[in-house]
């Protein structure tokens, strides 16, 4: 058995914010977590409020009333103070993480519009600044760059659906030698952090290149180094460069996880990876403590405060079993937003909004989940969101991740009723 | 093979239907990241996987390539059994294709320490000497810049012999591995102090090999005996008491005793060995969970000195997260730089054979370079291949970290 003064269930965005936010606050935490988390597969954007449901100009000048219309939203629990003030050290730990130079750019005051692999317009808030570029506000003609090396980024596609939208783009080729039948994002990624290499590739871009274009490459620029990639690119072909996000694996995400996983590890908290929580010691209306899968033995950690980060449907946090019940698999905590009996679950068409889709662990104003007041939710387990089409997943995992840090920390020292300290 | 679907199939290709292809598995590998030879975890674990029927030929050769560090596993976020999929699908392969000579050699550490120990100068000459190790590659295929530990000259196992051990204290049994019996012998009584500095009696049993070199070349029916032989030595010193538990300082052995015999040579049902997987710690696991109950003596002294800490794969495979750091950081002034990179490559023996060597040093690079980057003059690393493959790639001396702890004790 180990001791926490709190212990998070989940490496993704949310968990990694609450266990450094908690790290920092002077809390000994430890993240155990069944594998590696959404981040490797997100755009590595943040996106607070896209769509509500037309698009969204400015996510701080639309939040006030989506909070106020949507009382069943985690936003409503968040309130508007807490996204601000987790953007803000979201920036703040990426300037001091481990990639030197490296930034975010963007304000709550005004989405950004960054197209996708496809050359949809995806409306963000704060985003790295090796993809600022590519903001559909910004003037001038785009070239979308790609590779058959590449699998599945096709720059004529992009610039394709870029043209339909007003933007002025055109889609070029480059070969890129990969010694295989195609390479995914991270791989071409590892070239780029080789400043040769990049020079290279420079040069053979550049007399493709029209006067006023700015470039458009897959997000593949730089691994270790993105920043020295990016502005290297832009200096050698005096122009904005910009990643467009790609299909997983996400460098940008793994870029997140990077800067966040330092934060929590520079604050001393504990990251065990492949650990699943298999089993939960109950104590009244508390958990006292969790047991993971390791090797031969199970490992039992235990903590006055959990914070469960473990995502939604997408992860298989929460699953609809083959009997048609819906389950909470980690500590086995009740739902809010499932449809009442009897009424539709799913609807035929697939993007519609699906009556399931809002399903999540149910929690208090607070984000203590019922039935185990020293769990704090978080995340894509919180009801009430439709993540995928509000763009909102990243905004809703800082700030609650935020909030809950912020919460146990200011009742740190008490022990909730009931739970055996 | 048999045609017969066997309990271990059902689960590890059970678990192959929760790939949803999200490619986390693909940005964790280390070999498909440095080598097209590999195309990566999800490829040739959950997705050939479909096309290998028992009884048929292996469709899919790349599997060689895999150097089976489990790190695809331990991060995949649904659960898929990626790197014990590939291990049974490389063992297809192995039965498929012949076993070279080589790996019925070099996977044999009691064979070759047996040897090598009584006649260590010569051996250590030979292991040295450039045109041997020339021929060696010629003839046998073990690369000839392989790094091959030096025979210590002096088994561990004769130093416990005459070691007196305390009258009383809680009884611990310690799992040496053949790493500390032939080459690390010191590492073994540096266990065997901290663990009485801590109020313990070490019993250490006769023991042998654990099977890991065997099963990770694909020679599972050898790797079975091998490591069912050890369950058999092990278990009676645990059985009648609760509280006994066994210690190893081999992350990787300890590793193959607790998940890996019965996971990939299908031996879940084995009952000593299901007893020793329960009971087994790894060195660092046991003290920190020592320290958390507030049992570990904490009389360190200050150790003024920078060293860089790097997890094996075969350590974080024990998903306990990297307990070492936890313990270096009770020590005094000591200086700790995490390493941050993957694998240094040589997976056992995997970066000792003439067509992976290359292989291994491109993965180790990563790490190599945050050695020297980090300005410390030595590596704490769990695994002793590990440690071999570090100073050949940084030529930084590289130590377990319980020496660390054993210096900061005084002892």
């Amino acid at each position: 058995m180990l001791h926490y003064d709190a212990v998070v269930i989940g490496a993704g965005t949310a968990g990694l914010v609450a266990g450094a936010r908690l790290a920092e606050g002077g809390a000994r935490v430890c993240v155990v977590a069944k594998g590696v988390g959404s981040t490797h597969l997100a755009p590595g954007t943040i996106d607070v409020l896209g769509y509500a449901p037309d698009r969204v100009a400015s996510p701080a000048a639309a939040l006030p009333e989506f909070m106020t219309a949507r009382a069943d939203h985690p936003y409503a629990l968040l309130g508007p103070d807490a996204v601000a003030e987790s953007l803000g050290w979201l920036k703040a730990r990426v300037e001091a993480g481990p990639l030197p130079g490296y930034r975010y750019a963007g304000e709550l005051d005004r989405n950004l519009l960054l197209p996708s692999a496809i050359g949809a317009l995806r409306p963000s808030a704060l985003v790295p600044e090796t993809m600022a570029g590519g903001d559909a506000a910004l003037p001038g003609r785009v070239a979308v760059v790609g590779s058959r090396s590449l699998r599945d980024f096709h720059a004529s596609l992009c610039a394709g659906n870029l043209r339909r939208a007003g933007i002025e783009a055109r889609g070029l080729e480059i070969d890129i030698d990969v010694e295989r039948a195609d390479e995914n994002a991270l791989g071409l990624a590892r070239r780029f952090d080789d400043a040769g290499w990049r020079a290279a590739f420079a040069a053979r871009l550049a007399i493709k290149l029209q006067a006023d274009e700015r470039v458009g490459l897959p997000a593949m620029l730089g691994a270790r180094d993105p920043h020295g990639a990016w502005s290297d690119l832009e200096q050698r072909l005096g122009r904005r460069v910009f990643e467009i996000p790609t299909l997983p694996p996400s460098v940008p995400g793994m870029r997140l996880f990077e800067i966040l996983r330092s934060a929590l590890r520079r604050a001393g908290g504990r990251l065990v990876i492949g650990a699943e929580v298999v089993d939960v010691e109950r104590s009244g209306q508390a958990i006292a403590a969790v047991s993971t899968r390791a090797g031969g033995h199970d490992v039992r950690y235990a903590a006055p405060w959990f914070v469960l980060a473990a995502g939604g449907f997408a992860s298989g946090a929460i699953e609809l079993d083959s009997h048609w019940v819906t389950h909470e698999r980690v500590l086995g905590l009740p739902l809010r937003g499932l449809p009442a009996p009897g009424e539709p679950r799913f609807v035929a068409e697939y993007l519609a909004e699906q009556p399931m889709a809002r399903v999540g662990v149910a929690v208090d104003g607070e984000l203590r989940a019922e039935g185990a007041e020293n769990v704090m939710v978080v995340g894509a387990a919180l009801p009430g969101a439709v993540p995928w089409s509000e763009a909102s997943g990243e905004g809703i995992a800082l700030a609650s991740g935020s909030r809950a840090a912020e919460l146990v920390l200011a009742r740190a020292g008490g022990t909730p009723a009931g739970a055996a300290a | 093979m048999s045609s017969v679907t066997t309990p271990i199939d059902e689960l590890l290709r059970g678990s192959l239907d929760h790939c949803v292809k999200c490619t986390i598995c693909e940005t964790q590998c280390p070999v498909s990241n440095v080598t097209p030879l590999f195309p990566g975890p999800k490829y040739a674990g959950p997705q050939a996987e479909r096309y290998r029927v028992s009884d048929e030929p292996s469709v899919e050769w790349s599997v060689d390539y895999c150097s089976g560090c489990g790190i695809c596993s331990m991060s995949c976020p649904q659960g898929v059994k990626i790197a014990e999929i590939n291990a049974q699908a490389r063992h297809k392969l192995k039965v498929q294709k012949g076993i070279p000579l080589r790996d019925r050699i070099i996977t044999r550490p009691t064979w070759l320490g047996r040897a090598g120990t009584p006649v260590a100068p010569l051996a250590n000459f030979t292991l040295g000497f450039r045109p041997l190790r020339v021929l060696g590659e010629k003839t046998l295929g073990v690369h000839r810049n392989g790094p091959a530990p030096k025979f210590a000259g002096r088994r561990f196992s004769r130093w416990a012999r005459s070691h007196a051990a305390p009258a009383t204290g809680r009884k611990i049994v310690y799992f040496h591995g053949c790493g500390t019996e032939y080459y690390e012998p010191w590492e073994g009584q540096k266990v065997v102090e901290i663990l009485e500095h801590n109020g313990f009696r070490v019993e250490v049993p006769k023991q042998d090999c654990c099977g890991l070199p065997l099963q990770s070349s694909g020679l599972f029916d050898d790797a079975r005996k091998v490591v069912l032989r050890l369950a058999r030595a092990l278990a009676p010193h645990v059985r009648d008491d609760p509280d006994t538990i066994i210690v190893g300082n081999a992350t990787s052995c300890t590793l193959m005793l607790k998940r890996e015999a019965r996971e990939i040579l299908d031996l879940e049902n084995d009952p000593d060995l299901a007893l020793v997987a329960e009971r087994t710690y790894d060195i660092c696991e046991l003290l920190l969970e020592l320290h958390d109950r507030g049992e570990l003596k904490t009389d360190f002294k200050p150790v003024n000195e920078r060293v860089a800490y790097h997890a094996p794969c075969q350590q974080q495979g024990h998903y306990i997260g990297k307990p070492a750091l936890e313990l270096l950081a009770l020590i005094p002034e000591l200086e700790v730089s995490e390493m941050n990179a993957r694998c240094c490559g040589i997976a056992g023996t995997y970066g000792l054979k003439a067509e992976k060597y290359d292989i291994a040093m491109a993965v180790g690079a990563d790490l190599f370079s945050q050695v020297r980057d980090s300005g410390a003059d030595t590596v704490a690393c769990d695994s002793e291949t590990c440690r071999w493959q570090i100073t050949h790639g940084t030529g930084r001396s590289s130590v377990h970290p319980i020496d660390f702890l054993h210096r900061a004790y005084g002892l």
